[in-house]
C-alpha cells in the first residue's frame, strides 16, 4: 500500500507552483506539507485524491494511476478540505450520516452517534448545522474520522483550523493511532508538532519551488 | 449503486422540501406566465385555443429554467459536491439522482398544473391529454439538458442567466415536438408521432447525460 507522485507538477495560470515531485508514502507514514500561503498546498492534495488533473505526472496508489482507479481508490480515500460539506438546514447527526453514506461508510444512528461523542459533539447532534460555531462545524467534519471502516488514506486540509486546544490535542491522538494502524496521513497545518515525529515526512512547497529556480 | 441512486433522490427531495420556496416559485411562475398571457391578448376563444399550446409550453420552458441554477450550485458552494466526486459510488450515478430528484420537484409540478391552466384556454379534452403527455416525457428532458448546463456554469458568475442562454437554443427540439403533438391533437388529428419523437429525444438525452453531466462537474472542481 503506497502513495506515490510521479514528476507531479502543478500550474495556475501561467504560473508554476510547483513541478517534478516525487512522493513515495508507505503503510503508517504521514506527509506534512509546509509553504506559505498561494504556495500550492491545498492544489497539491487535491491532485493527490484526484480532485484537479496534474498539468504533468501522476499520482499512483498501490502503483495503479489514481484517475484510472477512480471509485476503487476513493474507497481507500477520506479527504476532508476547506468546506465542510455541511447543509445548514440538516442537523449535525443527519450531515454526518449522508456524508457516511455518499462515501459507503457505515451510517447507522449509533456509529453516527459514537463518532459525534468522539468529537465531543454528542449534545450537539440535534442542533441544525447552521446554528453550530465554525470550530463545531470543524468538528462535525472531522467527526468522519471515526466512522467505521475508517480508509487507509486520510488527506486532510487544515483540520486543526478552527479547533481548540484539546479537540487539537484529540485529533493528533487519532491520526497518531490511525498511523500505528498502517494508515496513511497527509495533512497541511501551520501548527508545529501535530503529528509525532516518527516516519513523518514533512514537505517544503517554497523550499522545493526555490530548488527549481536555481538547479544545482 | 441503486441504493446510492434512492439515497440521492431522498437527500435533495428532503433539501428541497425545507427549502420550499424555490419550487413553489417555480409553480407560481409557471401559472402566473400562462395567465397573463389570455389577459394580454384578449378573451378571444379561437385565437386562445390555437396558441394555448404554444403559450403553455413556452412558459414551463422558463419556468424550468429558473431552478436550474441551483441544482449543482449549492452543492458545490458547501463542498459536498467535492465529496460526491470523491464518493464510492460512480459520479454518473450520483448525477442522474439529483437530475431525477430535481425533475420531481420542479418538472412534476408543471405536469399537474399544466390540465388545469389549459381549461382557461378553453383546450379540448383531446389536446389537453396530448398536452399531458408531452409535458410528462419532455419535462425530464428539459431536466436532463439543464443539469448539463448547470454543471457546465457552476462557479461562473451570472451563472443563472447563463444557464439559460446555454439551454434555452438545445431544448428547441423539445419546444416544437411538444407544442406540436398538443396542436396536432386539437386540430383534429393524430399527435401520437410528435409524442414518439419526443420520447426518443428523451432516451437519447437520458443515455447522455449522466456522462456528459459527470465530466461537467469534474472540470467545474479542477
Amino acid at each position: 500500500m503506497t502513495l506515490q507522485t510521479l514528476r507531479l507538477a502543478c500550474v495556475r495560470g501561467a504560473r508554476e507552483l510547483f513541478g517534478g515531485l516525487d512522493l513515495e508514502l508507505g503503510a503508517g507514514e504521514a506527509l506534512w506539507v509546509q509553504g506559505p500561503n498561494g504556495s500550492g498546498k491545498t492544489s497539491l492534495l487535491r491532485l493527490l485524491c484526484g480532485l484537479a488533473a496534474p498539468a504533468a505526472g501522476a499520482v499512483h496508489w498501490c502503483g495503479r494511476d489514481i484517475r484510472h482507479l477512480r471509485e476503487d481508490f476513493h474507497r481507500e480515500l477520506l479527504y476532508i478540505g476547506h468546506a465542510s460539506g455541511l447543509k445548514d438546514e440538516l442537523s449535525a447527526a443527519e450531515n454526518l450520516r449522508l456524508g457516511a453514506q455518499l462515501g459507503g461508510r457505515q451510517g447507522d444512528d449509533a456509529a453516527v452517534q459514537r463518532a459525534l461523542g468522539h468529537v465531543g459533539l454528542a449534545r450537539a447532534s440535534r442542533l441544525p448545522a447552521a446554528r453550530l460555531s465554525q470550530g463545531q462545524r470543524k468538528r462535525v467534519a472531522l467527526a468522519r474520522l471515526h466512522l467505521p471502516p475508517v480508509p487507509r488514506l486520510l488527506i486532510l486540509d487544515e483540520p486543526f483550523n478552527a479547533l481548540d486546544r484539546d479537540a487539537a490535542d484529540q485529533l493528533s491522538a487519532a491520526l497518531s493511532a490511525h498511523l500505528a494502524l498502517g494508515g496513511i496521513v497527509v495533512y497541511t497545518t501551520h501548527q508545529a508538532d501535530a503529528l509525532p515525529a516518527q516516519r513523518l515526512q514533512v514537505l517544503d512547497l517554497q523550499a522545493l519551488a526555490a530548488r527549481r529556480q536555481r538547479p544545482c | 449503486m441503486l441504493r446510492v441512486l434512492a439515497w440521492v433522490i431522498r437527500r435533495d427531495l428532503r433539501l428541497a422540501f425545507m427549502r420550499r420556496s424555490d419550487p413553489l416559485a417555480t409553480a407560481f411562475f409557471f401559472v402566473i406566465a400562462t395567465t397573463l398571457f389570455p389577459l394580454g391578448i384578449g378573451p378571444e376563444p379561437g385565437l386562445l385555443r390555437s396558441m394555448a399550446p404554444g403559450i403553455v409550453w413556452v412558459s414551463a420552458l422558463l419556468a424550468s429554467m429558473l431552478s436550474l441554477g441551483r441544482l449543482f450550485a449549492l452543492d458545490f458552494a458547501d463542498g459536498t459536491l467535492e465529496q460526491m466526486v470523491l464518493g464510492a459510488e460512480p459520479l454518473p450515478v450520483i448525477v442522474i439522482g439529483k437530475v431525477l430528484a430535481h425533475w420531481l420537484v420542479s418538472g412534476l409540478p408543471l405536469v399537474l398544473l399544466a390540465p388545469l391552466l389549459a381549461l382557461q384556454f378553453d383546450l379540448p379534452a383531446a389536446a389537453i391529454g396530448a398536452l399531458l403527455a408531452s409535458l410528462v416525457i419532455g419535462t425530464p428532458i428539459l431536466s436532463l439538458l439543464g443539469a448539463i448546463g448547470a454543471a457546465l456554469t457552476l462557479g461562473l458568475r451570472g451563472g443563472g442567466v447563463l444557464v439559460s442562454l446555454l439551454v434555452l437554443p438545445l431544448v428547441v427540439p423539445v419546444l416544437i415536438f411538444g407544442a406540436g403533438a398538443v396542436e396536432a391533437q386539437a386540430s383534429g388529428s393524430d399527435g401520437s408521432a410528435h409524442l414518439l419523437l419526443l420520447g426518443g429525444l428523451l432516451a437519447g438525452t437520458a443515455a447522455l447525460t449522466p456522462w456528459a453531466g459527470a465530466a461537467a462537474v469534474r472540470i467545474a472542481l479542477e
